[in-house]
Formats: C-alpha cells, sequence, structure tokens
C-alpha cells in the first residue's frame, strides 16, 4: 500500500508553517465553502465520510458533532485536545509544527458546524516551540480574517484562545482537560453528563484531538468519496502515523488506515540491522503489546481490537530483541504510578501496588505467587477506575504476560539487566561498544 | 525579581481572555514563574487576589501540575525522557550519566544555580528517541556524550540552539513563553527535520502521492 501523504504533503515547503505556506496549497479554501453550507450539513459532512477521532477512543467525530443539542440558549465550546503526551505519540506535535493552519482551518470550520463562538486549544505546557508556533497561526489567521467578527462576510464570529498546560498526564483525558481548562486541578469527571451536554462552564462542547480536527478541512473541500477512497469501511481515510523504537528509520509516515504494520514497518527502514522484531503497541503504552506474529495484521480500529490491542494513537513503537519485556512493563508502570490523579482509589492504591511489584521483578526478586497478586491487582483496577487512565494502567502486566510469561518466571532470580544487557537497546550501543 | 503591578496587570489581560477568569489560572501561574523563577507565596497571593479565590485553591491546583515548581530551579532546567520510548534507547544511561557528573538527583540544582536535572515522561517526540529537554526546548537524539556537552556549554554561558532551531534560553523566559502574554519573536525556525519528513521523502521518491481529489 503506498504513502498518501495529505496533512503532510507540504511539509518540505521551508514556509509550510506559514499563513502564504498553506494557503499556496490551496489552504483556507474550504473554509468558504463550509460557511456556504449549512451548520447541520457539515456535521452531516463529516459523518458520511466516517472520520474517526484520531486521539485514541476512535469516535465518530461526526456523531460526536450531533450531539451538541442546538438552539438550547447555551454557548457551545469547542476544545481542541493537543495535551499529546501519551508515551509512544508523537504526531500531533509535528502536525502542529509544520502545519498548524490546517488545525485552525479545522477549528473554525468544527466551531461553525457546532455553533461554537469560542474555541481552546489545549497544548500541553512542556512544548515551548509548538506554543509560540499556534499563537502565530492564530495570529496570522485573525490578521487575514479568517478567525474574529464576521468571519467572511458570514456573520459567524469566532474567538481561538491558544491555552498552556502545566505537566500532566491525565490533562489528555477529556473530563480532566475541561476541569483544567477551567483553572482547576486536572481530575476526570463522571460520565454521564458527557461534555456534548456538559462540558465547559457546564455547557455543551466537543472535545477533538489535534489530527482529528486537521482532518476537517481536507474532508470539506475534497469531499467524502475521496475521503472514503482511503482506508476501510469501519476506518476510513488517512492516518499520521509515527514509527519509533529500534527501527532503522523513525518518522512521521502518512498512508491509508488498513495498511498492514509490516508495510509501514518496512518503510521505516525495518528493524535495527541484525535484529528481529520482539514486541510492537500500535498507539502508545496504553494498548495491549502485540508480537511479530501480529505484522500482517492491517492498522485498523476493527482488527487491532480483533488482535486484542488498539489502534490507540496509531504511533506505533517497536521494540527488538534486546529488550527487557519486564524492564518496559516496569518503567510503563513508573509512569502510571506517577501520572495517576489520585481521584480515585483503584488506579491510586492499586498502581503503587503494581509498581513496587514489578520493580521486585525488574530486580530479580520477585516471588511466583506475586504474578497472581498482579493479575489480581490489574483486575481490580480495570473497569473499576474512574477513567481511562486505570484501564490504561492496567493493561501492559496481562498483555505481556499473555506473550512473554517466562521472563516475568525469570524475574524471581535474575534481574532482567542479567538477562538483556541495557546497553545493547540503547541508539548508541555502536558507539559505546 | 519580585512580582509587579505590571504582573498583576498582565494577569488580568490574560483572565480577560476567557469566558471564565480562572481559565487563566494555568497560563498565570506560569507568567508567576517567569518573573520570579517558581511559584512563591506572594505568587499565589497574587493569583488569588486577581481572580477572587482564596489561596488554597490556588496552592491545590499549583501543586497539581509538575511544571510549577515550589523552589527554584537551575537556571537551565535539564529534563532527561526516561519513559521507556526513551530511556530504553538510551535515556536511562543518559540519566545517569549526567545525575552522576552533577552530583544531582531529579528536581535538584546544582550548586552554583544553574543547571536543575527532571526525570520527565513522555515528551511526544518518541520518533526522536533519546530526547531531552532545556528549559523545556527539544533536544533530540542525544548521547550521554551530547548530553555532558549541553551541559558544559549552557554553563559555560555559550549560545546553544535547541535541535529544531529556537536559542535556549534561562527558565524564566521560557515561562514567558508559555504565558503566552506576546510573541517572543523565536517562532521562526525550521518546521521540520529529516525525521518529520522521512514518509514524505520516501513518497517522493517512489512516486507515491494521496489520490487527486475530483475537482468539486
Amino acid at each position: 500500500m503506498p504513502l498518501t501523504p495529505v496533512i503532510t504533503a507540504h511539509w518540505d515547503d521551508p514556509d509550510s508553517f506559514t499563513l502564504d505556506g498553506y494557503r499556496r496549497h490551496g489552504g483556507y479554501s474550504a473554509l468558504p465553502k463550509a460557511l456556504g453550507m449549512d451548520p447541520d450539513a457539515v456535521i452531516g459532512t463529516v459523518k458520511d465520510s466516517g472520520l474517526r477521532g484520531r486521539g485514541g477512543a476512535g469516535f465518530p467525530t461526526g456523531l460526536k458533532w450531533s450531539f451538541v443539542p442546538q438552539n438550547d440558549g447555551k454557548p457551545h465550546y469547542l476544545v481542541v485536545n493537543a495535551d499529546e503526551s501519551e508515551p509512544g505519540a508523537c504526531k500531533d506535535i509535528p502536525i502542529m509544527l509544520a502545519n498548524p493552519h490546517a488545525l485552525i482551518e479545522g477549528i473554525i470550520i468544527a466551531s461553525y458546524a457546532i455553533r461554537a463562538d469560542h474555541a481552546f486549544v489545549y497544548i500541553r505546557g512542556e512544548v515551548p516551540q509548538v506554543i509560540r508556533r499556534v499563537h502565530a497561526a492564530v495570529r496570522e489567521a485573525t490578521a487575514a480574517g479568517y478567525v474574529g467578527n464576521d468571519i467572511l462576510g458570514s456573520g459567524f464570529s469566532l474567538n481561538i484562545v491558544v491555552h498552556s498546560g502545566a505537566g500532566a498526564y491525565i490533562c489528555g483525558e477529556e473530563t480532566a482537560l475541561l476541569d483544567s481548562l477551567e483553572g482547576k486541578r486536572g481530575q476526570p469527571r463522571l460520565k454521564p453528563p458527557f461534555p456534548a451536554v456538559a462540558g465547559l462552564y457546564a455547557c455543551p462542547t466537543v472535545v477533538n484531538n489535534v489530527e482529528t480536527i486537521a482532518n476537517v478541512p481536507y474532508i470539506v473541500n475534497n469531499g467524502v468519496d475521496w475521503f472514503r477512497s482511503f482506508g476501510t469501511d469501519k476506518s476510513p481515510g488517512f492516518k499520521v502515523f509515527a514509527v519509533s523504537g529500534h527501527v532503522q528509520r523513525p518518522g512521521v509516515y502518512e498512508a491509508p488506515l488498513g495498511i498492514p504494520m509490516a508495510e509501514l514497518l518496512e518503510y521505516a527502514g525495518g528493524i535495527r540491522e541484525g535484529h528481529d522484531v520482539k514486541f510492537w503497541l500500535p498507539g502508545g503504552s496504553s494498548v495491549p503489546m502485540l508480537t511479530k506474529d501480529h505484522l500482517d495484521l492491517p492498522l485498523t480500529y476493527e482488527a487491532m481490537v480483533e488482535a486484542g490491542s488498539m489502534l490507540g494513537t496509531g504511533t506505533p513503537m517497536v521494540y527488538d530483541d534486546t529488550t527487557s519485556v519486564v524492564r518496559a512493563v516496569t518503567g510503563w508502570l513508573d509512569f502510571y504510578k506517577h501520572e495517576s490523579c489520585g481521584k480515585c482509589t483503584p488506579c491510586r492504591e492499586g498502581n503503587w501496588f503494581i509498581h513496587d511489584i514489578l520493580h521486585r521483578f525488574d530486580q530479580g526478586h520477585g516471588r511466583g505467587e506475586q504474578l497472581q497478586v498482579l493479575d489480581n491487582v490489574c483486575g481490580q483496577i480495570l473497569g473499576r477506575s474512574f477513567c481511562a487512565l486505570g484501564d490504561a494502567a492496567a493493561t501492559p502486566f496481562p498483555a505481556a504476560m499473555k506473550y512473554f510469561a517466562d521472563e516475568f518466571e525469570t524475574g524471581t532470580s535474575t534481574p532482567s539487566s542479567a538477562v538483556f544487557d541495557p546497553a545493547a537497546s540503547t541508539v548508541f550501543s555502536e558507539v559505546t561498544a | 525579581m519580585a512580582l509587579t503591578e505590571l504582573t498583576r496587570a498582565e494577569m488580568m489581560d490574560l483572565a480577560a481572555r476567557y469566558p471564565q477568569p480562572r481559565s487563566a489560572l494555568l497560563p498565570m501561574l506560569h507568567l508567576a514563574q517567569s518573573v520570579e523563577g517558581y511559584v512563591t507565596g506572594d505568587a499565589i497571593v497574587m493569583c488569588a487576589e486577581v481572580l477572587g479565590l482564596t489561596t488554597a485553591e490556588v496552592k491545590g491546583v499549583a501543586s497539581f501540575y509538575t511544571m510549577f515548581k515550589d523552589e527554584p530551579v537551575g537556571e537551565y532546567h535539564i529534563g532527561v525522557c526516561i519513559n521507556p520510548g526513551c530511556g530504553i534507547l538510551g535515556g536511562d544511561t543518559i540519566w545517569e550519566t549526567l545525575s552522576a557528573d552533577l552530583g544531582v538527583g531529579h528536581d535538584e540544582v546544582t550548586e552554583d544555580g544553574k543547571i536543575s536535572l527532571e526525570r520527565i515522561e513522555c515528551q511526544a517526540a518518541c520518533t526522536h528517541a533519546p530526547v531531552m529537554t532545556a528549559n523545556w526546548e527539544f533536544m533530540d537524539n542525544m548521547t550521554p556524550e551530547k548530553a555532558r556537552q549541553l551541559v558544559e556549554d549552557l554553563r559555560a554561558g555559550r549560545e546553544v540552539k535547541s535541535t529544531r532551531g529556537p536559542v535556549i534560553r534561562d527558565f524564566k523566559a521560557c515561562e514567558r513563553t508559555l504565558a503566552g502574554i506576546d510573541d517572543d519573536g523565536f517562532g521562526d525556525v525550521p518546521a521540520t527535520d529529516d525525521l518529520m519528513l522521512a514518509g514524505l521523502r520516501y513518497a517522493q521518491e517512489h512516486d507515491m502521492q494521496a489520490p487527486e481529489a475530483e475537482v468539486i
């Protein structure tokens, strides 16, 4: 399956991030089309396109928009989730750096569709370069009359606020993000009510991922049939994949959904010379790992679920045979323990348990019966936590046990570093060897 | 430097950007850090006064987020990603090297106040692993040697650029960018690098492209 650059098509222009660079290739030509349509027709187009959320959950975007009650007399809000922090996910940051105006044009169209006059871009705080670039894009778009009052004479007005977070993975969870955007601790809310009904300031709110919104101008411009000519029936469209780990050419690769992982891996130059794929994760540390036996599977929402994983953010991380699974899983649990917001007991306490026990296995001090304890604790977190962070934390261990139980057995007597030399897994292993 | 009436005015500007002023609290705390280097008691009071909150409410928020510091960090706050995506590919080795060299651990500052270290989680740049940050600007594809050089250069006051372009400024200047008060003038740097262009270049070299749309 060939690569199909759309969002990434002009990133090699030195000014791809500017208004001029974007307009040179048809940028902002979707906007007048959308503004000439009835807002419901815009929602209908996105619905018909089958676009699904690119942030991890894969919820149909048009459907989400249609949940916003109309003529309710309340302000509506669009909030772009630009809090990309999922370990392994690294595709929204490049989009905002290289093509921020696709995001801005998408924001204007989406806001028009859901009748929002305020939009927010919640960007994680640790990326000043992205924050200054999105600020600059909003300034340019405002000066050009695409943002502000009476946009292109349509009568539609929109204000876009670029907002910095301050270091909290949990704020990628949409309701935690909303609390954070209200100036509070970023802790998730009980759902329902869903944000479409009671979101920011308890008003109807759509929360969408950066890449999702960046798709919108291309859909409006080129039509539903064109969009559906990529991908599968259940996973239409193209995807900004970002491949990382022990591959020869890590980087951003845009291809239709449904591309087999083996082909994407080949574009990325394959696994490191002289090594084999050991395990890979289709989209972030929160999705179950797969092995080299799964490489021929198409990267779609449905195929990944069928294989026992998830497409997640669509940013495959690939590890070779030098890597200790126990070490990787222990590292991810360090992360979830650190990022658990503390609101609910299963996630707050459970992650300490898993974390502590996993470290014993990593150091070769595990006890056989503790594998059952780990399994039990994961089972107590999964589905019993307030939000998906708990579910995510309960994912790496059971998934790893499914394929690499022997390595955890080894952890009852031998440290992972004695079996898998950490130096061999580094990208500078040749240099230091 | 202490907070001034100018800081208060800028905080009020931030608050006015939002339908409800409290939404500005995170940017306001970044702004406070841009003046004082960390979130001081005075900053808590000023944020509370501007937003009509109690100091406990503001403190409760500030303490939740790892980027808000309750004591001074170094002039250059250095992050090393130790999340497995980077850690396994070399981040762990880099952390051990720097921490041993500098004699400081997580969230600690060197005696000269120049450098502080933080074990950071995923920076959304896994394609560029192992990743570090210097006052939150990306430092990509690092090695222990490059990490040592980075710290040495910053300590010596030499100009260092992020691998993505911008010059690395001190911690307070970076915090002002995050507050989003004004254009910091550092935006005119390349949009992309080889890794971000890997797929596009492959497609160009092999004559691959997305199907053209029918003219609508």
